[in-house]
């Protein structure tokens, strides 16, 4: 199958600091992949590279057949690539329906001049993206909690109100920086199920960058592993899990 | 049912009755409640930059300059050629005014374009100065009575024109904020980052507030114009742009009629000497308030989860 995305020999440098060097990624369609490696390996500094947030120094990146080097993140989120932060960023003023809502903007029709008439499309476009927010939301199970203020959320739904907001820039690529963080063995459980059960509804590729082993382990078809910035291997998760590289990388020799 | 736009045109309509007891009104009274209006204007304008979008500007005062000039230019310029023709003074008051707050805009665009690239005590700065350099040119463009000021010789503010632009104002920015549309300019406020991986191009956004608050401030400027008759330089320097932002911090009606009551308290003669000085010094008094508010409130008097807002969105505006 055709790649969706294609990293080609991407670096990124900062002063003398290679944080990631000629790394070659590539992602298919419908495909769950994992991203791991030691603190400080680079693999925030992909998910900004993808995302437009840093410019390669070298390299270029394709996504669904185009170039996305040189353009600005919410151009690349306008061609369907989506991310969620390892530290949470909610929008924290606006409630959890409001979170979803700012994310439909993306794909309104209606602009400015509409707001202020009010007319019949407006109103008409209003009750589609609260429909769809709110059909997000349930099925999430955040629908209840639709009015509350986002920062009063626990921990583990603030992160799946990420995901929701992601999910309302209807993405073909979502990217997922560290989502079990913080989570207890039960809310991990269900976050894998909610992963996958997210990847098959939304006919979905994503990309995990994930610490708990269990977790990439458990999800993911194909997973990277990066060290310093390098590639160090690539495979199904059994290959990995034998890999000598990477346990040395983790482990020490 | 358009609900917003009926409770627009049945404010207008109430000023309107109430504007046509205005000559009945005490002069000194009348003139506190021009300026309330215009401060009404200029502070929920700045309110949709300073406020909602988040980004610091101090330079409201330099478009407010741009508006009162190229409004009563275009007043004192073109009424004694015009002598009362097809239009009549009233329309040509409703075309300087329009024309001056179009000028705002677009100086606000000029001057927003680059600025906005800039983030807090930055921004500030470079919007602090941009308004100085309007202020300057008009100073020394001596067409426009340099550093003399400009007299317009008629006065056509009155409570109609100023609180059917204030009600147009607040129809403006509560209309644009309470739509999908308009969550993103909150969402620029709370997370620039988060907004741009969300789709949201955050500067289309920034130079949106910017251009739609200068053009209110323009207005407002050719408001202040035709109702002092005398426009000045200094009269739209550094510390008017701080007044503003004062304004969007305290609330207009409170800013503008706390130091009327003040200076009335002031030059009571019965109150106690102590008091009445206290009361002369309202600048520490400012200070204090603006203190304990950021302390206490540093969101605002009225802004977000208040039951002012929860009353709005009940409406669903």
């Amino acid at each position: 199958m055709k790649a969706l995305l294609e990293i080609q020999d991407c670096t990124v440098q900062f002063g003398g600091l290679k944080a990631v060097a000629e790394l070659n990624l590539a992602i298919r369609e419908r495909e769950l992949v994992g991203l791991i490696g030691p603190n400080g390996a680079g693999k925030t500094t992909v998910f900004n590279l993808i995302t437009g947030v840093y410019q390669p120094t070298a390299g270029d990146i394709w996504f669904d057949g185009k170039s996305v080097v040189g353009r600005r993140p919410y151009q690349i989120t306008a061609r369907g690539i989506a991310r969620t932060f390892q530290n949470i960023r909610l929008f924290a003023s606006l409630s959890v329906f409001d979170n979803v809502r700012a994310a439909c903007n993306l794909h309104l029709r209606n602009g400015v001049s509409h707001a202020l008439w009010r007319g019949e499309s407006f109103h008409r476009e209003e009750q589609e993206v609260e429909a769809m927010a709110e059909e997000l939301l349930a099925i999430f199970h955040l629908d209840h909690l639709r009015d509350a203020e986002c920062t009063s959320l626990p921990y583990g739904d603030q992160r799946r109100l990420e995901i929701v907001r992601a999910l309302a820039t209807k993405p073909k690529l979502l990217l997922l920086d560290e989502p079990a963080a913080g989570m207890n063995p039960t809310e991990k459980q269900e976050l894998m199920r909610l992963i996958r059960f997210t990847q098959e509804k939304f006919e979905l590729a994503v990309l995990l960058v994930e610490h708990d082993m269990r977790v990439v382990m458990g999800i993911c078809e194909r997973i990277a592993v990066l060290d310093y910035g390098v590639k160090i291997a690539e495979g199904t998760p059994e290959e990995i899990r034998n890999n000598r590289r990477v346990i040395e990388a983790y482990l020490g020799e | 049912m358009n609900r917003p736009k009926t409770w627009l045109i049945l404010f207008v309509l109430l000023v309107w009755a109430a504007s046509r007891f205005q000559d009945a009104i005490n002069p000194y009274y009348f003139d506190i409640l021009i300026t309330i209006g215009i401060n009404i204007i200029l502070g929920v304008s700045l309110n949709l930059v300073n406020g909602y979008t988040g980004q610091f500007s101090l330079g409201h005062a330099g478009f407010m300059a741009v508006g009162a000039y190229l409004s009563a230019a275009i007043t004192v310029f073109l009424t004694p050629r015009l002598d009362g023709g097809a239009m009549g003074a009233t329309g040509l008051f409703v075309v300087a005014l329009v024309a001056g707050g179009l000028g705002a805009a677009l100086t606000g665009l000029a001057v927003g374009v680059p600025s906005l690239r800039l983030k807090g005590d930055y921004l500030a700065i470079v919007t602090l100065g941009f308004g100085e350099i309007i202020r300057v040119v008009f100073q020394n463009t001596e067409a426009l009575g340099g550093s003399r000021g400009l007299s317009i010789p008629t006065r056509e503010t009155g409570l109609f024109g100023t609180y059917l632009v204030a009600a147009l104002t607040i129809y403006v920015v509560v209309l644009l904020v309470h739509s999908t549309y308009g969550r993103g300019f909150l969402t620029v406020r709370d997370d620039e980052i988060a907004a741009e991986s969300m789709g949201i191009n955050t500067t289309k956004y920034k130079v949106i507030a910017f251009v739609v608050a200068a053009f209110f401030a323009g207005i407002a400027g050719g408001l202040y114009a035709h109702f002092k008759q005398f426009i000045h330089p200094e009269g739209f320097g550094f510390l008017r742009s701080v007044d503003i932002v004062v304004i969007v911090i305290l609330a207009a009606i409170l800013l503008t009629i706390l130091p009327e009551g003040l200076r009335t308290l002031g030059n009571w003669e019965a109150l106690p000497t102590s008091l009445r000085a206290l009361v002369q010094n309202r600048m520490i008094l400012y200070s204090l308030l603006l203190i304990v508010l950021m302390l206490t409130r540093p969101q605002g008097l009225f802004s977000g989860g208040g039951r002012f807002t929860k009353w709005l969105k009940g409406r669903g505006a």
